[in-house]
């Protein structure tokens, strides 16, 4: 999947977006992520193989700083 | 952009929040506006009120009508509120200090009147804003800076007293629990008369440290492995169920709601003119 750098540092692989600068890398998401796909690298977060990711929403449903998040059909249907 | 979620629900421009890194409040107001969003309520007929203290902070971030007040007097401030307006859905987000501390009183009686007005207390048994002070729900013997040698008062239980102060919504859920805290903030909002939702959180900078919990994920897998409902509480004894945290929904009994019977009186006066 691509990974595309997005404005204000945010980074979109489409199916999942990082926004690192909300980040305070409390690894919340890293801890709960069934899949175990997300790691901290300079206290943030950061993908270590989005191909994995299920789009299950684990991670943004308990980041406390909204720094990650499901893309897609997913989020169109909130908000 | 940040979630469609986050967009709409959020003075985005104010993120990210002031709080420490894995604060609990962070994740129990994101459960809150996404209530607010499967309630399909409309922003403008919503206002959220807070007192003092970091859960206080939360509105300062949310886009709606919103009070940020003085300590403990957030739901004197939002009882004038829904009095003077009473379509609007008023919401209180306070903490333990905020509520059962200095707010005791205020807190009690707005239970016992059952004023519409949905209350959800950022439970993290200590003060914060202040540095750690120990709070009325710090458990007994554990420490906070005015409890260097541990607590020996005893703990309110937020929801106990809430019901038996009136309130007829009650329930209780955590950080990690974030559907949970969803779920039962919806219901408290369809509630006419009063409701309280306890979200316990997480406070890693203050009660996590002083009291050995580890980290922001420790605390996490803490209430992930000791919340308890009120069904698998039914099977344990009370040995087995201390130090654990009974989470649900305890109390939905509508009854009269405070503002509806006061413009009851209202048309009763203006009929006999
Ligand atoms: C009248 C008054 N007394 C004391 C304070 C100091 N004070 C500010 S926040 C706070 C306690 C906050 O604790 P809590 O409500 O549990 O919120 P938390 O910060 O833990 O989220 C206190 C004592 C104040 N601001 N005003
Ligand atoms: S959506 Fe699920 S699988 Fe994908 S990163 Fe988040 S928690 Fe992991
Ligand atoms: S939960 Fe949020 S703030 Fe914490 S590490 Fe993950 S993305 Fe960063
Ligand atoms: S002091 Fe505690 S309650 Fe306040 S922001 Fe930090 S972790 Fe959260």
């Amino acid at each position: 999947m691509e990974k595309k750098e997005l404005k204000a540092g945010e980074v979109s692989y489409e199916k999942l977006i990082i926004n690192p600068s909300w980040c305070k890398g409390c690894g919340i998401c890293v801890a709960f992520c069934p899949k175990k796909i997300l790691s901290i690298e300079n206290e943030k977060v950061k993908v270590d193989d989005i191909e994995k990711c299920i789009q299950c929403g684990m991670c943004e449903l308990r980041c406390p700083d909204y720094a990650i998040y499901v893309g897609g059909k997913k989020n169109e249907k909130r908000g | 952009m940040p979630s469609n979620l986050v967009e709409k629900y959020f003075r985005t421009e104010k993120l990210p929040q002031i709080w420490c890194p894995g604060c609990g409040h962070g994740v129990i107001t994101r459960s809150i506006v996404d209530a607010i969003d499967q309630a399909g309520l409309d922003k403008d007929k919503v206002c959220i009120v807070s007192g003092i203290g970091c859960s206080s902070r939360a509105p300062g971030y949310m886009d709606f009508n919103t009070l940020h007040t003085t300590h403990g007097r957030a739901l004197a401030f939002a009882t004038g509120i829904k009095l003077a307006k009473p379509e609007l859905k008023v919401i209180v987000i306070t903490g333990d200090g905020d509520a059962t501390a200095i707010g005791g009183n205020h807190f009690i009686h707005a239970c016992r009147r059952n004023i519409g007005i949905t209350t959800i207390v950022y439970n993290n048994n200590i003060y914060g804003m202040t540095g750690g002070q120990y709070s009325p729900t710090t458990p007994k013997h554990e420490k906070g800076t005015t409890a260097p040698f541990g607590n020996i008062d005893k703990a309110f239980d937020i929801c106990d007293l809430a019901s038996a102060a009136g309130a007829s919504y009650v329930g209780r859920s955590t950080a990690y629990h974030a559907n949970l805290t969803t779920t039962l903030v919806k219901n408290a909002l369809n509630n006419e008369g009063f409701s309280l939702v306890e979200a316990v959180s997480g406070c890693p900078t203050y009660y996590g440290r002083k009291n050995k919990k580890g980290n922001a994920v420790d605390m996490m897998n803490w209430y992930k492995d000791n919340a308890v409902t009120a069904a698998a509480a039914a099977k344990l004894s009370e040995e087995q169920m201390a130090g654990k945290i009974l989470i649900g929904e305890f109390k939905n009994k509508p009854e009269p709601e405070y503002t509806s019977e006061y413009q009851k009186i209202i048309d009763k006066l203006a009929k006999g003119r």
